[in-house]
């Protein structure tokens, strides 16, 4: 068919596609509204440097603990980890695996792809997987939740300020950082800039 | 205003790397190999199965204890409802209200608004756009239920025996956590497409237009 052509993934109106202009912007469905594409020169080097520094602050994140307790000098600290290890101790196998799930294996997992796609892509090559990752990575997205996980540990935090001295640890800085980068990430990421980029790689 | 729907000019749009291909020619896109379909398969049956299964959850998610609190003063059971009441009591109302809403409004809205929706396209009596806006939104709202269990979890991991009191997990937050699940499934099993399909059975073809461009400010 005609490249010029293109459809709205939510009322599959035939719509006539907007050049490529220099500056930001998206277009949008005329017909219901939908976002249907980002408009302006493609940053593949932004996306693999956001999606980079993503994947550290996700190890951080991990490796340092969230909240600590401090209850008559006696100090708590928990990860991620160790709040799935307790679930799962507390005969809550589903839930600990719904946790860690939808804060560490999800989101390492779209930006292990994203970075493994944008790598050779920004070296004009086809990376080896691509439909492959592509596909995993648009199942993915809706289940990522970073940044409902941080309003969760602040919530907690309230709950438990009247209990002990409550103590934000390292990670939780991280989250909010790793929280920020995800959100522009996925304001710059448009699928077509990865197709884009793959037709006209080698 | 009338459009020409992909549909009818047997076009088909790759719901995996959005590529708009023949579907009479190919069964499969010819870039991602996905299967293409003009509207998702079965969507409503599917949509209307997962709709069911997270309102029978959404009972016991509300009314089972999703926390039990264990100290030497005997075992406190809290269920959603009551930890909102006591944060409100405790006099952080803004949190008890972003708890309120995101655990107990929106997940009872989301059921009822896909319900809405998926009613309206059956009878084929929709309000296309404001049907559109509002998938849209239960798009957006779907993930932030997820937040009591996350909530649950901090607190049973901090709270163990070093110290005065214990938490749980009570068996409200399984449930809890299978209706936010079982909910975004529903929503994105429903195929949006069928909204318009519903609202232009009526309408007269013309031509496409080009796409607005709207520029951010």
């Amino acid at each position: 068919m005609s490249a010029r052509l293109t459809v709205c993934h939510e009322c599959d109106a035939l719509l006539q596609e907007v050049p490529q202009a220099e500056g930001g912007g998206n277009a949008i469905c005329p017909r219901c509204g939908a976002g249907l594409y980002r408009l302006g020169p493609d940053k593949l080097q932004v996306l693999l440097a956001l999606s980079l520094s993503a994947l550290i602050l996700l190890l951080l994140s991990n490796l340092f603990p969230v909240v600590g307790l401090n209850i008559q000098g006696h100090q708590v600290e928990t990860t991620v980890f160790g709040a799935a290890g307790q679930l799962w101790r507390d005969d809550m196998p589903v839930v600990a695996g719904l946790l860690l799930a939808t804060t560490v294996l999800i989101p390492l997992i779209e930006m292990l792809a994203l970075a493994w796609m944008l790598l050779p892509l920004c070296l004009g090559r086809r990376p080896p997987a691509f439909v492959l990752l592509f596909r995993g990575l648009r199942l993915a997205q809706p289940w990522a939740m970073v940044e409902v996980f941080i309003l969760g540990v602040l919530v907690s935090l309230v709950k438990l300020s009247h209990l002990a001295d409550v103590l934000p640890g390292t990670a939780i800085w991280c989250f909010g950082a790793l929280m920020l980068v995800l959100a522009v990430l996925s304001s710059l990421l448009d699928h077509r800039v990865l197709w884009r980029a793959w037709e006209a790689a080698r | 205003m009338k459009w020409v729907s992909a549909a009818d000019c047997g076009l088909a749009l790759c719901e995996v790397c959005g590529r708009v291909e023949n579907a009479a020619e190919h069964a499969c896109c010819s870039r991602c190999h996905a299967p293409l379909h003009r509207r998702k398969p079965r969507s409503i049956e599917r949509s209307w199965a997962l709709l069911l299964a997270a309102y029978v959850l959404y009972l016991p998610a509300n009314l089972l204890p999703i926390m039990e609190t264990r100290s030497l003063f005997g075992v406190q059971r809290d269920t959603i409802l009551s930890g909102v009441a006591f944060l409100w009591n405790s006099g952080s109302w803004a949190l008890a209200l972003i708890v309120f809403v995101a655990s107990v409004v929106v997940p009872l809205l989301k059921l009822l608004s896909l319900s809405l929706i998926l009613v309206s396209v059956q009878q084929r009596n929709v309000q296309a756009r404001q049907c559109a806006r509002l998938y849209r939104l239960l798009e957006v709202i779907g993930r932030w239920s997820m937040l009591d269990v996350y909530v649950v979890a901090v607190l049973v991991a901090l709270v163990q025996a070093q110290s005065l009191a214990t938490i749980a997990a009570g068996p409200g937050v399984l449930a809890f956590g299978a209706v936010v699940v079982l909910s975004m499934m529903a929503t994105m099993a429903f195929d949006p497409r069928l909204i318009w399909d519903a609202a232009s059975t009526h309408e007269p073809v013309e031509m496409n237009r080009e796409s607005k461009r709207t520029t951010k400010t």
